[in-house]
């Protein structure tokens, strides 16, 4: 195993070790809550001397986008971290540094999307993003947030592959918790990543190359179908990367984690930081005997759709977690929903489970053992009678 | 200049151009709707619309004006807009007075 330390670290600190560890070629940025403890322990580090990187503090977040498409043409290792309105501001470059196929990697500390304002987690700011031709993975944990950015970086230049990735973690939840993290030594980090070969480099005057052209119909669609080829490409690569990594550092990373799925009746599908609290009160349930599991999402970008039908094809009731709504979607449901119901349609072979939805966490609305309880009970009792009742429902929402 | 029948497998990632210079190889011309119209007689070859056309397409041989670059022009009026010079006799090609550089649908050439 590779030698590492234990600090005490918050979600955000820890991205910000992990890019002092990657050490970019540029990090082109704005600060953002809760984002901004990643953008501002990074500049200390440039500050101090810590890393060759050249650091942009942009004037706003299209900027800061732009600024790494950029420095991505011209063949650099680029990151930025942003959240919420900060990425609401990027949307339109977003999609160009996915479409140009530059490898960039974003950090997300999930934030809530104004009005009214609201500082706090949910999952609104990446879910709006997820179509936007990035890979999104998700963190439960400071220690997972710390380890999907150093794999962020090897799955995104991947050669196959050439597309950005975005990283998330729980605002405040995760971002301003305080917990032990592993961090592994700067040589093991560097040997890791590997040196950024560049396929080409707006710099290299000898081999030039414009990026963004004028593309027409006649050829758009293409550059199109190639992208959700690559995105179709990214599923393997992500676990072969997730392999590697835990050979390294013990920890072993693939496109779901399950917990107590083996002989689970019903399960609970949650992102994020939920999973610990939903771990916790799945453990509690178990010892009274009860057949229930939890899958946890890591990747949702590309959507693990035939996986996730497969880990659930024995489970007679899901109840899926949404931090986000998908406005104007079906009964109002979230994405995560959206997305598994799609799966369970279209490789299901017509057996899956019902499935219910429940909206939970807006804008950093707590969420108690005691709200995932109620929805363990409800699918247990759908399991039962076979009445599915309300498709999407709400935990902690005064009713 | 790209294959056009390239499929998506073949085309660059990206729509990446790696040919420099190659823009001029891409036929624009097609886009136009109004085709500008030089009276060769009475142009006194000031460059003027040379110097004013977006797209390059104004072809200068030793300091005079021989005419356009129709794979390129888009038609867009400006030369004929910018042309300083009025003509003294009803312009050649479209027998009305005005501007050296008349525009003139592209409705009336052959191959519309």
């Amino acid at each position: 195993m590779a030698k590492s330390t234990v600090m005490a670290l918050d979600g955000a600190k820890a991205v910000a070790n992990a890019m002092r560890q990657i050490n970019p070629d540029v990090v082109a940025a704005y600060p953002i809550t809760p984002q901004t403890e990643i953008v501002q322990n990074f500049s200390q580090f440039v500050a101090d001397g810590l890393v060759d990187t050249e650091f942009i503090p942009v004037e706003s977040e299209h900027a800061a986008m732009s600024a790494c498409i950029g420095a991505s043409a011209a063949g650099g290792r680029v990151m930025t971290a942003t959240a919420s309105a900060g990425l609401a501001l990027m949307w339109e470059v977003v999609y160009v540094a996915a479409s140009m196929r530059l490898p960039i990697v974003m950090s997300v500390v999930n934030r809530a999307l104004s009005a009214p304002l609201n500082i706090h987690c949910d999952h609104s700011d990446s879910m709006g993003a997820r179509d936007a031709g990035w890979i999104q993975i998700y963190a439960e944990t400071a220690q997972e947030a710390y380890d999907n950015t150093l794999q962020a970086i090897r799955i995104a230049e991947h050669p196959d592959l050439r597309v950005p990735v975005m990283s998330m973690q729980d605002g405040f939840i995760t971002g301003h918790g305080v917990e032990r993290v592993e961090i592994l030594d700067d040589e093991e980090v560097k040997k890791f990543i590997g040196t950024y070969q560049p396929q080409h480099s707006l710099l290299d005057v000898d081999h030039p190359a414009t990026y963004g052209a004028w593309d027409f119909y006649d050829f758009y669609f293409e550059h199109k179908r190639q992208q959700t080829d690559a995105l179709s490409k990214a599923m393997p690569i992500i676990v072969q990367v997730g392999e590697e990594y835990g050979k390294l550092t013990g920890r072993r990373y693939g496109i779901f984690d399950p917990y107590e799925m083996d002989d689970a009746e019903v399960a609970i599908v949650v992102l994020s930081s939920t999973a610990g609290t939903a771990r916790t009160v799945i453990k509690a349930l178990r010892q009274k005997g009860i057949k229930i599991g939890l899958i946890k999402p890591r990747v949702f970008r590309p959507f693990p759709a035939q996986e996730l039908t497969e880990a659930l094809k024995n489970v007679k009731v899901v109840a899926v977690l949404d931090r986000s709504i998908a406005f104007g979607a079906m009964g109002g449901a979230g994405p995560l929903f959206l997305e598994l119901c799609a799966a369970l349609y279209a490789y299901g072979d017509g057996r899956g489970p019902q499935v219910v939805d429940y909206i939970f966490g807006l804008g950093g609305r707590d969420v108690l053992p005691a709200y995932i309880e109620r929805a363990a009970q409800d699918i247990l009792h759908i399991a039962e009678t076979g009445e599915r009742g309300d498709l999407v429902r709400y935990l902690g929402l005064r009713e | 200049m790209p294959n056009l029948e390239a499929t998506w497998k073949e085309a660059s990632w990206g729509g990446v151009v790696y040919e420099a210079g190659n823009s001029v190889e891409y036929i624009t011309g097609g886009w136009r709707s109004f085709r500008p119209i030089r009276d060769m007689e009475q142009c006194t070859h000031c460059m003027i619309c040379w110097v004013y056309c977006p797209d390059s397409a104004v072809l200068v041989k030793d300091g005079k004006v021989v005419g356009f670059d129709y794979d390129h022009c888009k038609g867009c009026g400006i030369c004929a807009q910018e042309c300083p010079v009025n003509v003294k006799e009803p312009h050649e090609y479209t027998g009305q007075m005005g501007k050296v550089i008349q525009m003139v649908p592209e409705t009336e050439f052959e191959g519309w």
